[in-house]
């Protein structure tokens, strides 16, 4: 933590710190414990008067219906994420490993997507599936089905999940194939010996001693799909039709800056912080933990 | 490889190439819309492959009005706008994390954990759980519409400042003392020792950080009003409801390829540093 040698005590350490200390005072605490005092607090509709309520901002959250269903919603969006871009990225790198010549080159067209803002990836994927002009409704017509996110809540949140995991393969496919690489090759050349044929070195050998990586991508996939999808859903389906892709983060938005529910929205901060506290400390106190060969 | 399967061989780059073209379709098809003219492109179904409007959509785009009818700022305003945030944000995280982790890891002084921990909670606080506190924020302050309200509230970072207090602690004691004993003072040291030795890891935080700003939307969407600070990033969205109206998808999918060629640029042209940068963060 400390260096065993170090420099003596002055006022250059208060210095040097001093610029992040005080962003970090102006724009996260401050604003953070302001979110926590306004949840407790209920506006009357025309701002004149407030009134401290402790905790009946989060009782009526957690008795509304539209909550409810959106954190309801956010979960099974999340997870569908985490499971399919996680599925793809794990299948390919498990492929990108076993090839001896151009790992790297796949490697290469894999990663860019990375690069990509959500609100981007949601725009071409709202162009590719656009109802009238769109590539996959034209071919999606042929097996009978008439796709239109517009109008259907089931196409409209298969289409933010699909951009929201295509997005996030990139991320997944880098970290488990470092991951996949790093497996000591004799482990591997052992198990062949013993008679063991790809499929099964992969779920005996290989998938077991990557589980610490699986569990890594697990929680930052679910931070991701929490909040740094807002875009895809903004540039997508505006949570809508109806409300169907609705997820938390951008209910939050959409109470305090559109709806304008102060109280209500903070309260909403304050479920989302404690939600991503618990992410953290989840992924700092299982990570950290590293399998032995 | 273990053992020589030819089959499983040609498998495996069947799976990569099938891979491939699914990572690498939405891109191709916005390329190629991007190089038809608005009549094409509001047939069904659209072209698959490339037309011969390019450099006209991309004159149009980046130097006309970019899609008629808007009263946005033309596109290379807005790719300036953006190429100013990525950089503040870039540049600024990379310094105040340097400097906060030189504090923490070579000076012994009152509240030095205090400080730490303080430092650790920006972690835990992405800006959309707390948008509408900070933004009051930044409107008291009379940073809206500015690029300082653009960059400074997403400058503190606990991942730079602690990837930097790891690099830190992995330089030998040795080094500070036989620079105390030739006379250098904390700033000497910093400068002419630990940035020198961290220099791959700045560089390999720059990438990340240089996307990570680019693609800002939310932050910029709220505290920017004024269509001359708008982000190439945040004017896809405007077009997207514009075009409900009057569909140019080939001035659109031509800015969006504007938008994402820089970032995507950066990590295929540094991709050993975006790679180390990206595991040394976020573990």
């Amino acid at each position: 933590m400390l260096k065993r040698v170090h420099f003596p005590t002055s006022v250059l350490p208060y210095l040097l710190v001093a610029p992040q200390i005080i962003i970090t005072l102006i724009f996260f605490i401050w604003p953070a414990s302001q979110a926590v005092y306004q949840s407790f607090l209920i506006e009357d509709a025309f701002g004149l008067s407030t009134e401290f309520v402790w905790f009946e901002n989060f009782q009526i959250l957690f008795e509304d219906e539209l909550y409810l269903e959106s954190f309801w919603r956010t979960i099974v969006f999340s997870a569908a994420v985490a499971v399919l871009s996680m599925g793809s990225a794990l299948i390919l790198a498990a492929f990108a490993d076993r090839v001896v010549r151009g790992a790297t080159t796949y490697r290469t067209l894999m990663i860019w997507p990375y690069a990509v803002a959500p609100v981007l990836a949601g725009a071409l994927w709202v162009f590719m599936f656009n109802p009238t002009l769109g590539i996959f409704p034209y071919i999606l017509e042929f097996i009978g089905i008439d796709w239109n996110h517009y109008l259907n809540g089931t196409h409209a949140m298969l289409l933010v999940i699909f951009a929201a995991a295509w997005k996030q393969i990139a991320y997944n496919f880098l970290f488990y194939l470092a991951a996949m690489q790093s497996i000591p090759r004799s482990l591997i050349e052992a198990a062949a010996i013993d008679g063991a044929g790809p499929v099964r070195r992969f779920w005996d050998h290989i998938f077991p001693l990557i589980s610490p990586t699986t569990f890594f991508l697990l929680v930052i996939n679910a931070v991701y799909a929490f909040f740094d999808t807002f875009g895809i859903i903004h540039a997508v389906t505006q949570g809508g039709p109806a409300n169907s892709t609705t997820i938390l983060v951008y209910k939050v938005f959409n109470d305090g800056f559109v709806g304008l529910d102060l109280g209500g929205s903070a309260a909403q901060s304050v479920i989302l912080m404690i939600l991503v506290i618990a992410m953290t400390v989840v992924q700092f106190r299982y990570v950290e933990r590293k399998v032995e060969y | 490889m273990v053992e020589n399967r030819r089959i499983l061989g040609i498998i495996s780059h069947i799976v990569l190439i099938l891979g491939v073209i699914m990572v690498a379709l939405p891109i191709w098809i916005t390329f190629v819309a991007s190089t038809h003219d608005a009549v094409r492109m509001t047939q069904a179904p659209i072209p698959m492959l490339p037309g011969t409007h390019f450099i006209e959509n991309f004159k149009q785009t980046l130097f006309g009005a970019g899609l008629s009818g808007s009263e946005g700022a033309p596109v290379w305003r807005m790719l300036l706008n953006s190429l100013a945030m990525a950089l503040m944000i870039a540049f600024g995280k990379i310094a105040i994390s340097l400097l906060s982790a030189f504090a923490i890891v070579y000076f012994k002084f009152p509240f030095r954990m205090g400080f730490f921990w303080m430092i650790f909670i920006t972690l835990m606080l992405p800006v959309e759980v707390r948008i509408l506190p900070t933004f009051e924020v930044v409107a008291n302050l009379g940073m809206l519409n500015s690029y300082w309200g653009l960059s400074i509230p997403l400058i503190a970072s606990a991942t730079a400042t602690f990837m930097f207090r790891q690099v830190f602690l992995t330089i030998p004691d040795e080094m500070l003392e036989s620079a105390r004993i030739d006379g250098a003072g904390p700033l000497r040291f910093f400068w002419d020792i630990l940035i020198p030795l961290s220099r791959t890891n700045i560089a390999a935080l720059f990438v990340i950080l240089f996307i990570y700003g680019w693609n800002q939307y939310l932050w910029p969407l709220l505290i920017t009003t004024d269509t001359d600070m708008t982000t190439i990033v945040m004017s896809i969205k405007q077009m997207l409801e514009a075009a409900e109206q009057s569909p140019q998808w080939n001035i659109i999918m031509m800015t969006a390829l504007l938008a994402m060629i820089p970032p995507v640029f950066v990590v295929v042209g540094m991709q050993r540093l975006f790679v180390q940068g990206l595991t040394e963060t976020d573990k």
